[in-house]
């Protein structure tokens, strides 16, 4: 089944699979009772001279109904804390590191830079565009300097909101190089709308060009408030 | 008789500072439903503009600036206050404030609320909320435009979205008709404790009773939380402090926390009354009893209780603690059990009846099929890790949607169908409401059922023009055919709306119990006079749902109707007769 859009991070066929999980038990629970609904208000629709069943219920159905979709639930839920887990339980060791700053109508993308340190004079900062390599873990340190924002890549199945006074920590591990929207899944103002930018993975070695290019491209005015 | 109690009151005590129930009942009605009109156009202008993105409004010069989409800043506003005007000036005062008031008294058989005074002032205050709420469209800047959830700091500094005090009257409008939420409630659980006829037992009220008693409980218990995050975030705009601002050491998430405290709740606010409605409209029209009628008031106590438990599903993806978020999809996920266990008793009373498709139960059983839809997607949300993909898409939209239109809008129509000739004394024309129920039903799936399919993309929520992205511009044919549907199911309404006020004036004259129900409401005249029932009130022999019993030749056993070794009620409920 492919009724989601391409997946393009090690963790979203994970999600995908999850979804697709609910997806079948819902909708065998969607089939049956829908049909049952309109079976029973055809069958049992009024005719003359038949009276209905006089009945106030049955206990052992009641069970029965109680438990098994307690059962289905539980399950549903345990499948899915295994899933969080691994994507919220650590993030995989990586030199691999970005600083996200959101803002009114911006996403700031922060590279360590040369020296391999942040808020440093050679940081790379570019906006609204975002390149990672493909194949390594890149932990994505989202801040925001206003109002609630939310970095969204929907072909990462990655989305993590950006909160002013918090710096919280992601990771993504893309599988296939491209170019891939990011928007902003918070209502943020006027310009919530057209907060997007766009995300490329590249190969390992073609990025590792493109971050030299941009270290050349440091001009120091470009420098982080201390 | 009762005429001997109705002092001749002037009009204006009568009808617009009225202390009788049911008045206040019909007053909160008639103001919801003029608030839903606004509510439903706000929605056809968000459609318009998710449609349609580059076509101006075709009657763009008759509406107020503050109401003009093509301005994003407008959109905002628009959606915001689409939402607000729906939860708090529709929903929540239709269900508790209209319903509950005209029918807790008939339904346990008192005469009257336990503090009418305080009934009418609830509605009043109601009323003044809502006024401010309509008020901030026609302020500088425009109105609220952070969305109904209001999260801060977008709503706590007015420089980030241009409204100052369109913003200020939102947060005080809220706080105003909360007030009239909490003064509701209190009424309507004392009223339920003290005042029931003799015979009502607790477990011989009907489900409508026991839905709105839950509610008023949740109500009680919960607005006074959002009333004091109300209080900090006016607080914050007003007088300078920083409860929710990280510049003077405030907490953004702290808002998350008790917006959802009271607003997960609220959620069942706005549908177990109206599974109340539902309920008591399918045992009627199956002619049958309720099935596992203890089992749907466990459910509802059990939906109330888990209800405070579940708020943080609404924050997996806010920076909240992971760990957190694992806690609160396992509460989540229990609480579809009593959900289930309602529809699934919903079904069992289908089964084995004589089923009359008269509107109420057309729309009875819409409320059941779209009900199984949002409670089943709903799961997808409460998935941690599904929901960090959907959330804030049009999957919630849809969601939540199947959940407040096609579950409490289709059971306040079934509410409004079904009580309408005991409200009215008269009857709505069943075959235009027959028309109405099919169409809406129909329009209904038409726009919101595409809507999963938007967010299975990952359609974003709240953006003004969807075409500026690239991987959602294939959807766009979608939107369209979303917007048209959405066009539909408005005009739709204008069937039910002119045979609403048409039957007002020139309906039927209708009978005490024109449907055979049971519930004491239909042993007194349609339209009761005030205090209900001549000099006696009714006396209660058995539960509400004895249809097709085999003791009675007829289909239905009223509540108050003694049969020959019928035992008398082991305890009598004094029943103040307000001279």
């Amino acid at each position: 089944m492919h009724w989601l859009p391409e997946g393009v991070s090690t963790y979203s066929p994970r999600i995908d699979q999850m979804f697709y999980v609910i997806l079948v038990v819902t909708g065998i629970a969607f089939v049956v009772t829908e049909a049952l609904l309109f079976y029973f208000a055809w069958r049992y629709r009024h005719r003359d001279g038949v009276r209905a069943r006089y009945t106030h219920g049955n206990s052992r159905l009641e069970m029965v109904w109680t438990v098994v979709p307690a059962v289905m639930l539980v399950f549903l839920g345990l499948a899915s804390k295994t899933v969080w887990g691994e994507i919220k339980g650590s993030i995989p060791p990586t030199d691999q590191e970005v600083v996200v700053m959101a803002s009114q109508f911006d996403w700031e993308v922060r590279y360590k830079g040369a020296d391999g340190q942040f808020d440093t004079a050679d940081d790379v900062v570019i906006h609204n565009e975002m390149h990672l390599p493909l194949g390594v873990p890149t932990k994505i340190r989202l801040r925001s300097k206003d109002v609630i924002h939310s970095f969204f890549v929907p072909a990462f199945r990655l989305k993590q909101d950006a909160v002013p006074g918090l710096t919280i920590d992601v990771w993504v591990q893309p599988t296939k190089t491209g170019d891939y929207e990011i928007a902003c899944a918070e209502l943020c103002g006027f310009g919530h709308g057209t907060m997007r930018g766009m995300l490329t993975v590249m190969e390992p070695q073609p990025f590792q060009e493109w971050m030299k290019q941009q270290e050349a491209g440091v001009a120091p005015a470009e420098a982080p408030p201390a | 008789m009762s005429e001997t109690h109705e002092h001749e009151l002037p009009f204006i005590r009568k009808y617009i500072f009225s202390m009788d129930h049911k008045i206040i009942g019909i007053q909160f009605l008639f103001m919801s439903l003029l608030f839903m009109i606004v509510g439903g156009f706000l929605a056809m202008i968000v459609r318009w503009q998710l449609g349609f993105p580059d076509k101006e409004i075709p009657f763009v010069n008759y509406l107020p600036d503050s109401m003009n989409p093509a301005d994003p800043a407008h959109y905002n506003a628009v959606f915001t206050m689409h939402a607000s005007i729906m939860i708090f000036a529709v929903i929540i005062p239709i269900l508790t404030g209209a319903f509950g008031n005209f029918l807790i008294p008939l339904m346990i058989g008192a005469r009257d609320m336990a503090f009418p005074k305080l009934n009418m002032l609830s509605f009043w205050v109601g009323f003044l909320g809502g006024a401010v709420m309509a008020s901030s469209f026609f302020v500088e800047g425009g109105t609220a435009a952070t969305g109904w959830t209001a999260y801060p700091p977008l709503s706590a500094i007015p420089e980030y979205t241009g409204v100052a005090r369109g913003q200020t009257l939102w947060i005080v409008a809220v706080l105003i008709i909360g007030t009239a939420s909490i003064m509701g409630a209190v009424n309507y659980i004392t009223t339920i404790v003290n005042m029931r006829a003799p015979g009502m037992h607790f477990f011989r009220m009907p489900l409508s009773v026991w839905a709105l008693f839950i509610t008023a409980i949740l109500q009680l218990m919960a607005t006074p939380v959002l009333a004091s995050a109300l209080g900090m975030l006016l607080f914050d705009r007003t007088l300078g402090t920083h409860f929710f601002a990280p510049s003077g050491g405030g907490q953004v998430l702290l808002w998350q926390h008790l917006f959802w405290f009271y607003s997960h709740p609220a959620v069942y606010i706005m549908i177990l009354p109206a599974m109340g409605f539902v309920s008591d409209i399918l045992s009627t029209f199956s002619r049958k009893p309720i099935f596992g009628y203890k089992a749907m008031v466990f459910s509802l106590v059990g939906i109330a209780g888990l209800g405070f438990i579940v708020w943080g599903h609404h924050m997996f993806q806010s920076g909240m603690n992971p760990a957190l978020g694992t806690a609160f999809m396992i509460s989540t996920m229990v609480i579809a059990v009593p959900s289930a266990i309602k529809t699934f008793n919903w079904l069992g009373t289908l089964w084995g009846g004589a089923i009359r498709f008269t509107p109420a139960m057309l729309n009875a059983l819409a409320f059941v099929s779209t009900f199984i839809v949002g409670g089943l997607s709903g799961i997808f949300m409460a998935s941690t890790p599904v929901d960090m993909f959907i959330h804030d898409t049009y999957f919630i939209v849809a969601h939540l949607h199947y959940v407040l239109f096609g579950g409490s809008l289709f059971g306040v129509f079934g509410a409004i169908n079904y009580w309408y000739p005991k409200m009215f004394g008269r009857m709505m024309n069943q075959a235009v409401n027959t028309v109405h129920a099919v169409l809406t039903f129909i329009f209904f799936n038409l726009t919101f059922f595409p809507m999963h399919i938007l967010g299975m993309a990952g359609h974003m929520r709240r953006i003004y023009d969807p075409t500026l992205y690239d991987f959602l511009k294939p959807l766009q044919p979608m939107n369209q055919f979303i917007s048209i549907s959405a066009f539909l199911l408005g005009a739709t309404q204008i069937l039910f709306a002119a045979n609403f006020l048409y039957s007002l004036f020139f309906g039927k004259k209708a009978e005490a119990n024109p449907w055979h129900a049971n519930s004491l409401e239909w042993s007194a005249p349609s339209p009761p006079p005030h205090l209900n029932w001549g000099a006696h009130v009714p006396t209660v022999y058995r539960g509400p749902y004895e249809y097709s019993s085999p003791e009675v030749a007829e289909d239905y056993l009223p509540q108050d109707r003694p049969l020959v070794g019928s035992p008398t009620p082991s305890r009598t409920v004094m029943t103040p007769a307000r001279a």
